[in-house]
């Protein structure tokens, strides 16, 4: 018996790690699943629990990079970001196996062929994470392809959209026949025409494990940046004019301020949970309400009405997917039922502020301050008013920008392409409205 | 107290960039006379004998044995934040002259940012804010590629009351605390944060990837990380200091991170502070520094002077005195 403790999917991992050990079939360990998820009453599994059980069952070893292949490993260690474990001794021995063979390659078969923007360069998949796809596919390059259309374009069954790139046009979907799936790194499917890519029979998947933790914390880090004005700190701090530091020079608390979630999925709840240690007081607005034991875990209110959060909070974090339902949903009105204090922290998309309400708001101090991983269009232009405020702190789309989880989306978005290919349950696909 | 006069108190200057805020002169006028420098000095002769208390605001008024002298009455000084490495407390004791600090009020936005410090040093927040801004926007996100926070593991030199409310933020991230200070907690206080005692410093600094030092500065904490402790650290570790420069063996980090030693540093306080314009530590990449504001926040500000406030008039009174520093 194990036992199992609340929050963040670890169960899921427990489920199926106990099952994988004791080489359970398939349906004993779905049965196991179901009894896990009714005792903790977790409303995430099936995309996690999928993902893991099949990966160890048989494709992707993500192992292979994330996980020593031998040794027991500190148990915090998670295999896909948002999967953690508690650190109990007796299960130690989850993760120490075999090494098995990276590839799952039948003798004499081809790989199958993925195509990419680039290699490197300013806008290529990153060579690293190149490396990784290459011991599943045959990685073809937009320019190997178009100089080599004939030969390649039976053999490219997927397409790894690294950054938004290469853009999936209809052209190009009409030219490549055998196009069974679109593995998008990231969780934001945006750019993407989803209905279009559907209507060639095209399946779409994303990343929204590998993206939570690091997107939580570049939130929680923007909102820490703003509201003790660090930026601005370092400024003075090596600026050549500086002589001594000034005392009446101020921030504002983040310790038991509100914070205010708008959207309170995946990530947001992470957020959530970080913003917990700062005993803040948490609000939230969602498209649907979160269970009980999931809102009392983080101590999070539900505001059904978006505008009672606005008037409550001293911070405001906006981190739900872009879709015409969000397009603009913070506007004049919006911005103008915020505190005169209040802080705007967006890590969601640039396209759901209306950038030019919230550029006269920051200039007539209609809020206090507005910190942006996100704007509308990346980069802005050099003449954007945005880049002339002093209250506003502006990074290039970090939200995702560390090594362990570029690498993980990479893993995330490889295991999901699989699945498709290999006819497989999907861990994460997604689907036009 | 009616019909009685308020206590004098001694202050550096009002407003500016120095000296007591303009909004805590209401709430201090209804305790305190308070007297400027610039007013003692015209009137000496009067005042000196009158002046009871000292209320430090950011280490001014500066207190030598000059003024302690020409102070017969002084009972009590009261330090604002919880530093007293700038005080001599054995002269003022000689002196009979009791010492306050803040230690509380400051701890939570310690702790807060020591926590931001760790998060835009690993995120690359300033560099990547200075792509954002800069005319030239020829850049791609594999430029700014930082390292994770969650899941890492914080190693805190300094378990006081600063630390382990760095440690209950930690937690949250899941990263994995490792402490080493004087004396180990209890196991009641580690288990709530999940951090594992380091008896041994090296321990510590051996398996961080972030070192974050809240010791308060004494002379057994003076240079406490020299070149040997950054040669312990792993070249990917982050030094974050949110003690006191001294507490830091400048010298060397500045080596350290030239040398790809370890990998960056985060740094609230530095000695001196401001450094020279021309210290190399200002032109460094992977170095983060903030102008001491760690404290800065009006709310924490408001309660020290308050605090400070509850220390002086206890000690006119003859009672315990809150936050009292003893020797």
């Amino acid at each position: 018996r194990y036992a199992f403790p609340p929050g963040g999917g670890s169960e899921a991992l427990l489920g199926g790690g106990a099952c994988w050990r004791r080489g359970w079939g398939s349906a004993h360990c779905r049965a196991m699943f179901r009894f896990t998820q009714k005792k903790c009453g977790l409303s995430e599994f099936g995309g996690r629990f999928t993902l893991l059980f099949n990966a160890w069952r048989k494709h992707t070893q993500p192992t292979a990079a994330v996980l020593p292949s031998r040794s027991l490993i500190p148990v915090r260690k998670a295999n896909f970001r948002g999967l953690s474990l508690p650190d109990n001794p007796s299960l130690r021995g989850l993760y120490s196996r075999t090494p098995k063979a990276d590839v799952q390659v039948m003798a004499g078969e081809e790989l199958p062929g993925v195509l990419i923007l680039d290699v490197g360069g300013t806008h290529g998949v990153l060579e690293n994470l190149v490396a990784l796809l290459k011991k599943h596919f045959h990685v073809i390059t937009l320019k190997e392809f178009r100089e080599n259309k004939e030969e390649m374009r039976k053999k490219i069954q997927s397409v790894f959209v690294f950054e938004n790139r290469p853009t999936i046009d209809r052209e190009l979907l009409e030219s490549l026949p055998n196009l069974k799936v679109i593995g998008n790194s990231g969780v934001g499917v945006d750019h993407l025409d989803l209905k279009m890519i559907s209507n060639f029979g095209v399946k779409v998947t994303n990343t929204p494990h590998a993206v939570a933790d690091s997107t939580a914390d570049i939130g929680m880090a923007l909102m820490l940046a703003s509201a003790r004005r660090l930026v601005e700190g370092c400024q003075i701090a090596v600026s050549p004019d500086t002589k001594y530091f000034a005392v009446n020079w101020l921030g504002v608390e983040v310790t038991k301020a509100t914070l205010g979630i708008i959207g309170m999925g995946n990530i947001g709840y992470k957020v959530a949970q970080r913003a917990k240690a700062f005993d803040m007081r948490i609000l939230y607005h969602n498209r649907n309400r979160r269970r009980k034991e999931e809102e009392e875990a983080v101590g999070a209110h539900y505001c059904e009405k978006m505008e009672d959060l606005l008037q409550q909070s001293d911070f405001v974090m906006l981190v739900v997917n872009l879709t015409p339902e969000t397009h603009k949903l913070i506007g004049k009105k919006e911005l103008g039922l915020m505190k005169p204090t209040a802080t705007l922290i967006n890590i969601s998309r640039g396209a759901i502020v209306d950038q030019d309400a919230l550029v006269e708001a920051l200039q007539n101090k209609v809020i206090r301050a507005a910190a942006l991983d996100v704007t509308y269009p990346e980069p802005l232009p050099r003449d954007h008013p945005f880049l002339k405020l002093n209250n506003i702190i502006i990074t290039p789309h970090i939200g995702t920008a560390t090594v362990q989880a570029i690498r993980m989306m990479t893993e995330e978005a490889i295991a999901n392409i699989l699945a498709v290919l290999n006819g497989k349950p999907i861990p994460s696909e997604v689907f036009p409205k | 107290m009616e019909g009685q006069e308020l206590p004098y108190v001694l202050i550096d200057s009002i407003g500016g960039k120095h000296g007591v805020y303009e909004d805590h002169l209401e709430f201090l006028k209804k305790h305190f006379q308070l007297i400027t420098m610039k007013e003692y000095l015209e009137n000496k002769k009067f005042l000196s004998e009158n002046i009871r208390a000292v209320y430090m605001w950011y280490h001014k008024p500066v207190i030598n044995e000059g003024l302690l002298q020409s102070l017969p009455n002084l009972k009590v000084v009261a330090s604002s934040g919880v530093g007293i490495d700038h005080l001599d407390l054995k002269l003022l004791s000689s002196y009979g002259v009791k010492v306050s600090n803040t230690p509380f009020a400051v701890s939570t936005d310690t702790a807060d940012f020591g926590m931001a410090l760790m998060l835009a040093s690993s995120r690359r927040l300033v560099e990547g804010y200075q792509m954002a801004v800069s005319p030239n926007t020829e850049y791609s996100p594999a430029d700014c590629l930082g390292a994770e926070v969650s899941g890492a593991t914080l190693g805190i030199v300094g378990m006081g009351t600063i630390g382990y409310k760095v440690a209950e933020r930690a937690k949250a991230f899941e990263m994995k605390i490792l402490y080493h200070n004087r004396n180990q907690r209890n196991k009641e206080e580690e288990s709530a944060v999940g951090a594992i005692y380091c008896k041994k410093i090296d321990d510590l600094l051996q398996q961080s990837d972030f070192v974050l030092l809240s010791v308060s500065l004494t002379p057994q904490t003076h240079k406490l990380i020299g070149k040997r402790e950054l040669e312990l650290m792993k070249p990917t570790a982050t030094l974050i200091n949110i003690s006191r420069g001294l507490v830091v063996d400048q010298d060397a980090l500045v080596e350290a991170l030239q040398n790809k030693v370890i990998k960056a540093a985060a740094l609230d306080v530095t000695h001196p502070e401001p450094l020279p314009r021309d210290h190399p530590l200002l032109n460094m990449k992977n170095v983060i520094i903030t102008p001491h504001m760690a404290s800065a926040t009006k709310k924490t500000r408001r309660l020290m002077m308050e605090n400070m406030t509850e220390s002086i008039e206890a000690g006119l009174r003859g009672l315990p005195i809150p936050n009292e520093v003893l020797l």
